[in-house]
């Protein structure tokens, strides 16, 4: 019944052990990349004695010392709540990685669903879920407002990130990952000539759904010490760090395939194995923007952001929206 | 309305600037130092060199201390611990009077406690006391950051020319 002549649990078993490998490789990749990055931005020298040359193993080291650390759990914290939000924070960055097409095989991605566009958004939102746990469970006022603040931003937002694949999804006709991309390289040029509006839009809500800089009120250093990882210790505190990046990479990886073109790329057949080194090509760049918003660009404060969502960007979505669909019909 | 306009116009020039500097840092690494901007120096690896005038350390010039303790008195921080004692010299001339000579026994710069402000440096009558721009000496213990006088008379070596003469 499969392709490649394995039974349903072997190929269920490797697609999750690469799943579970590939968010800590792509976490200390991403993380890697951005200590180097900032530190040049900046002029300065970034990680350099760790591994013998380039610093390379600092992200490792990091892992090492987090797994020796104590696990700290606050005396009236909510301890079922406050164990379990990091690893659902987690999940829903692993969960994504799912519909992320990395070749047109139907090996290329984990599972290639109909409805690949909706579910990508669905668990993108279970980690504010775990956020907001993190918050509540925390017994910290810090980490309290920092959840709320994070639940409030996640809400804002997930609604732009949603609309703006709407234009995208008319346009493929289809909510496939694999029948979007495919759509792309069929007609030759990706979607985002026509949807420029909704490739920035998808951008901006997808910083402020990954809270990071102009959008990290959650986390906010000078204002709420870390937000809502202010208790987190150890190996928990690792988790939301992988998430971070690993969320990162699943974001860009949607965008590049929704807006991009996914693995597709002129005169260069889409089923030779330089496909997913085109998609991470195409993904670098993006992440590498994200880093260069990260180290040029102030907080917004929290009316700014606000704003931001609910005044801007989502009635320019919708406006987009009706403008793809009666562009759709007539031609 | 304002407000946006100057975000927005701000965040341009803001990721020029941070994108002019990480080009002109590899610039840097690539042609190995001879073009693009310098980033920090790798100081374990690559020392630098102050500048003559630098305010490292203190040094002791043991011949020219009098044991008058203004800047002992002087030192903000009271971390110049100086005791003395006075021996008697044979007279100058056969007949006259025993000459009292003031004699260095103790003179320690507890560096834990100094600021580095030099009024020390600037107060001393008999010019005993210079600086040096020598900055490697850190130590495990905060108890070994106190150089006695013999420690800060061997800084005498490292005195910039021209700014130790006697």
């Amino acid at each position: 019944m499969i392709m490649t002549g394995l039974t349903f649990w072997a190929e269920l078993g490797i697609k999750l052990a690469v799943a579970a490998a590939a968010v800590p490789a792509i976490g200390i990749a991403i993380g890697y990349g951005e200590m180097k990055l900032s530190a040049h931005m900046q002029s300065r020298v970034g990680p350099y004695f760790a591994g013998g040359r380039y610093g390379w193993a600092q992200l490792i080291a990091d892992g090492v010392k987090f797994i020796q650390k104590e696990d700290i759990i606050p005396e009236e914290a909510d301890r079922p709540v406050f164990k379990w939000a990091p690893a659902l924070v987690l999940l829903g960055t692993m969960a994504l990685l799912v519909v992320i097409p990395l070749h047109p095989s139907r090996n290329g991605m984990v599972r290639d669903l109909n409805v690949g566009v909706f579910y990508a958004l669905a668990v993108s939102s279970i980690s504010a879920v775990g956020v907001l746990m993190a918050g509540w469970s925390s017994a910290n006022k810090y980490s309290m407002i920092g959840g709320l603040r994070a639940a409030g931003q996640l809400i804002a937002y997930e609604l732009p990130l949603v609309l703006a694949t709407v234009g995208v999804v008319i346009q493929a006709g289809t909510m496939s990952m694999q029948g979007i991309v495919a759509a792309q390289i069929n007609q030759g040029w990706p979607f985002a000539l026509t949807q420029m509006i909704g490739l920035a839009i998808f951008m901006i809500a997808a910083l402020a759904e990954l809270t990071r800089i102009p959008f990290d009120m959650p986390i906010a250093e000078s204002e709420l010490v870390m937000g809502y990882v202010t208790e987190y210790s150890g190996f928990r505190f690792l988790f939301f760090f992988l998430a971070e990046f690993a969320n990162m990479f699943s974001m860009s990886a949607i965008a590049v395939t929704l807006f991009l073109g996914g693995y597709g790329l002129w005169g260069i057949n889409p089923d030779s194995l330089l496909s997913p080194v085109i998609l991470f090509a195409k993904v670098g760049v993006l992440i590498f923007l994200m880093i260069w918003l990260r180290w040029t660009l102030p907080r917004l404060r929290e009316d700014q952001l606000q704003t931001l969502a609910w005044k801007w960007l989502i009635p320019i979505a919708v406006v987009n929206i009706i403008a793809t669909a009666i562009l759709k019909v007539v031609f | 309305m304002s407000g946006w306009k100057k975000i927005k116009l701000g965040m341009f020039s803001g990721m020029k600037v941070t994108l002019v500097t990480m080009l002109r840092t590899w610039a840097f690494n690539l042609t190995g130092g001879r073009r693009g901007l310098r980033s920090t120096v790798n100081y374990p690896v690559v020392k630098e060199t102050p500048v003559p005038r630098a305010r490292g350390v203190i040094a002791l010039d043991q011949e020219n201390c009098t044991v008058c303790m203004l800047c002992a008195r002087s030192c903000p921080d009271w971390c110049i611990y100086i005791e003395g004692h006075k021996e008697e010299k044979p007279p100058s001339k056969p007949g006259g009077r025993p000459r009292a000579r003031a004699t260095l026994d103790r003179f320690d710069i507890d560096y834990a406690l100094c600021m580095y402000c030099g009024i020390c440096v600037e107060v001393c009558p008999f010019d005993a006391l210079f600086w040096t721009p020598e900055y490697e000496y850190s130590e495990y213990g905060v108890g070994a950051m106190m150089h006695d006088m013999d420690r800060l008379a061997d800084w005498m070596d490292t005195v910039p020319a021209g700014l130790g003469e006697k």
